[in-house]
């Protein structure tokens, strides 16, 4: 057996990912009602195209993008607007929002397909993209469609698609490789043309062997052998080793082409674009279809719900809605997170939208939850330092943030930390790391 | 509907899980990674060795809850790191010694070094090494009359002798071999522990199965021991020949005096090392470095307490001085 591919460090929490990993997408239930925020991505706020009282139709335009980096928002059921005002966000803010009501006929506005997308021009496509309004699904929510515009001067060799799925609990690209691996392809193919590029990836950490199995064969099959892509081209699927945070695009790109991202640089520094799966299969529909962003997979688990699921959800549908749909939560739930639990958002309420890039509700137990209430001061054994996937100095940063000297915390690559949470996860003093790195990014000036 | 009202949601920063390692896990492990090097103190120096420990645990633990309570601070006392300190003072003292001196060490060691420091992980110093500087200086006699290992009972009339190393600075190596018959004797002797010392240091392969625990474990690593203990091989060997540079005997340094229980147990101390790793290999270098200087220039037979406790004081320069490994380090380039 070879040795896999990874990156320098990292840590390997448990996985948890038998609760929901051999459970096929079911649909979620229609909503009866959506709150859709107008920010949802990276960038500016998209702005409504709606009023109150406007009866609107699934897949309708309810909020375009302003700005280059910006995305539109889309109406994920039928019904009528009732209310746009801050609403509260997966993030711990209040938001612009879109309230629909449904009125449960779930009427669609037709869209535009595209049969022969094979002949589409980059420019073509990437319009395609912006239109539906789609954002990287892995997370960080970046626009698709800019992210496929690299400058000139950054030009562009690889693409690499991010299978690895590296937070605990969560299955639902994995899903999504078993499930849908020819859109996949296809996206990627779509994206390696948008791009000129011959060479794509898709990194998948080995402890998913049989979406790596089936992204091959979508990889080899007749049918997704699309004449699309200049020749030679090759899409080689990558077994990467299973250790978080193997899913970060720098770590990612590290350990399949072997390069690093330089301090604070982007991807496109080293010739690299990476898109989460799922965002390259929500590429694909709106390609091929002329689908907009209104559902996506989320991964509902923990051992605080009782039926855990991975489901197909309209984007606005509240966490409330979701987990009811999940048998509820268990004795002892305490916290819910979107997201995976080591960078999800704890949240307040379970009135809180899925947004583009929920991947999944996380419901703790007591017997999970850690608290950082309580802390002690870093003993310095160095644990941190040695799995700091960046080759950061967590324990001297956190010493520094926790006595204000935030200028010096700048000279040890302050900006380098991507708030993994990594650090915390191994401090044996439950030092809340990632809080006082945070303190520390915005105290100082980049 | 979902029954879960917002107050009973509890909101807190990421990550939301967290390793299973913890600052008492990692003390109390230490602590059972001494228990070979602590039977066989038993083994050769008699009920004594229990007494001496256990009154060097008992003030050391019984001065922090104290302290702590007198400064009203939260009470640590079961996190293990005061028991490890009266542990690694009770290991680091002559057989014999009267028993306020146990006492006097432990509250030194806790009080000043430790708690007066700002508690656990705060402190410059090695609390148990202070602790046991502080005897020294203040009773020499008492801290430097050795008792033979007997594996026997050891009372206040026991026969008193001279350690391995003194009697390498005072009479030279043939003395020594003389002493234990022939040289792999002498080895032999040092390496299972059968010799004068303190109680704890003597046993060469009791403390290196606790270390390789250690080790196995995590919880120290390579750098400081193999550098502190390459250093101080190779400068012995360089400079301890009585017959000109390269004829020294660098395993008698090794084998001998505090060295191993230094080197994989004190210089190790998180609180009072570099955490940098390649700023470790410095500090170990530093020790080895200054325990060779000590023991063969110095007045003292033996100097790893010594080399810790100076090294201690540059491990902060150290650690600003030595940067991690940065991904993506934007290398300089000519223009």
């Amino acid at each position: 057996m070879l040795k896999l591919a990874t990156f320098e460090r990292g840590i390997h929490p448990e996985e948890v990912k038998e609760l929901t990993e051999a459970s096929p997408i079911v649909k979620a239930a229609l909503p009866k009602r959506v709150v859709i925020p107008l920010s949802q991505h990276t960038g500016a706020p998209a702005k409504p195209e709606v009023v109150i009282g406007d009866l609107v139709k699934r897949n309708q335009l309810i909020g375009s993008g302003q700005g280059f980096v910006s995305a539109s928002v889309h109406a994920s059921i039928s019904g009528k607007v009732i209310a746009i005002g801050s609403f509260p966000h997966p993030s711990g803010r209040m938001i612009q929002s879109i309230v629909i009501e449904g009125d449960g006929k779930d009427e669609e506005m037709s869209l535009k397909e595209t049969p022969d997308y094979l002949n589409l021009s980059a420019d073509e496509i990437k319009a395609l993209i912006k239109d539906a309004g789609i954002v990287g699904l892995g997370g960080a929510a970046f626009p698709t469609n800019v992210k496929l515009s690299p400058p000139k001067e950054k030009p562009i060799d690889t693409v690499i698609l991010n299978g690895a799925e590296c937070e605990p609990y969560l299955t639902a690209d994995h899903r999504l490789m078993l499930e849908q691996p020819e859109g996949i392809v296809a996206g990627l193919k779509i994206i390696m043309k948008t791009l000129g590029v011959t060479k794509g990836y898709i990194g998948i950490e080995n402890n998913k062997p049989d979406a790596i199995e089936a992204m091959k064969k979508a990889v080899s099959s007749e049918e997704s052998a699309y004449s699309l892509l200049p020749t030679p081209y090759s899409i080689e699927v990558y077994p990467l080793k299973v250790k978080y945070p193997q899913g970060a695009e720098k770590m990612l790109i590290n350990a399949i082409k072997d390069r690093e991202v330089p301090s604070r640089g982007l991807p496109m520094d080293v010739g690299v674009v990476v898109q989460n799966v799922g965002t390259a299969f929500a590429v694909y529909e709106a390609v091929r279809y002329g689908k907009p962003l209104i559902e996506r997979i989320v991964t509902v688990t923990g051992r605080g719900i009782k039926e855990p699921k991975n489901m197909m959800v309209r984007i606005g549908t509240l966490m409330s809605e979701l987990i009811e749909q999940c048998g509820g939560f268990t004795d002892g739930a305490v916290k819910v997170i979107a997201g995976g639990p080591m960078m999800g958002f704890a949240q307040w309420s379970l009135d809180i939208p899925v947004l583009k890039g929920t991947s999944g509700i996380l419901v703790l137990t007591e017997k999970d939850y850690v608290s950082s209430e309580e802390y002690l001061p870093c003993i310095r054994c160095g644990n941190c330092i040695d799995i700091c996937p960046m080759g950061l100095n967590p324990s001297m940063l956190s010493i520094l943030s926790e006595k204000g000297r935030y200028e010096e915390a700048k000279e040890y690559n302050l900006f380098d930390c991507f708030e993994c949470g990594s650090c915390a996860y191994v401090c044996p003093s439950n030092r809340p790391i990632v809080q006082f790195m945070r303190l520390a990014k915005s105290m100082v000036k980049p | 509907m979902v029954e879960k009202k917002e107050h009973e949601l509890i909101v807190s920063v990421s990550p939301h899980i967290k390793g299973e390692e913890s600052v008492s896990r990692i003390m109390w492990s230490v602590n059972l990674a001494l228990l070979p090097a602590f039977l066989m103190s038993l083994y050769y120096f008699g009920p004594r060795a229990l007494l001496v420990t256990l009154l060097c645990i008992g003030a050391a633990v019984a001065s922090e809850y104290i302290i702590q309570k007198s400064l009203k601070k939260d009470v640590t006392v079961s996190d293990g790191s005061a028991f490890l300190t009266g542990l690694l003072l009770g290991m680091n003292l002559p057989p014999g010694v009267p028993f306020y001196i146990p006492i006097v060490g432990s509250v030194v060691a806790i009080v000043i070094t430790k708690q007066l420091f700002g508690g656990l992980g705060y402190n410059i110093f090695n609390p148990a090494l202070i602790g046991r500087a502080f005897l020294l200086i203040s009773w020499p006699k008492a801290m430097t009359i050795w008792s033979e290992s007997t594996a026997a009972f050891v009372g206040l009339d026991a026969k008193t002798t001279a350690t391995p190393l003194g009697i390498l600075k005072e009479e030279g190596l043939g003395k020594l071999i003389e002493m234990f018959g022939d040289k792999i004797n002498l080895y032999t002797q040092l390496f299972v522990g059968n010799r004068a010392g303190s109680l704890g240091e003597t046993s060469v392969i009791a403390l290196l199965l606790g270390a390789a625990y250690l080790l196995y474990r995590g919880y120290i690593t390579w750098h400081i021991p193999l550098s502190f203990l390459a250093t101080v091989g190779v400068l012995a060997w360089i400079f301890g020949g009585k017959s000109g540079l390269f004829t020294g005997d660098p395993l008698i340094h090794l084998l001998s005096g505090g060295l191993m229980l230094g080197a994989f147990f004190m210089a190790t101390d998180y609180v009072t090392c570099p955490t940098v790793r390649k700023g470790q290999i410095i500090f170990g270098i530093g020790c080895g470095a200054i325990t060779i200087l000590i023991r063969l220039k110095g007045g003292f037979p033996e100097g790893v307490m010594f080399a810790i406790l100076l090294m201690n004081c540059f491990a902060p320069m150290i650690d600003r001085s030595v940067k991690t490994k940065q991904f993506g380090a934007i290398k300089e380039t000519k223009k």
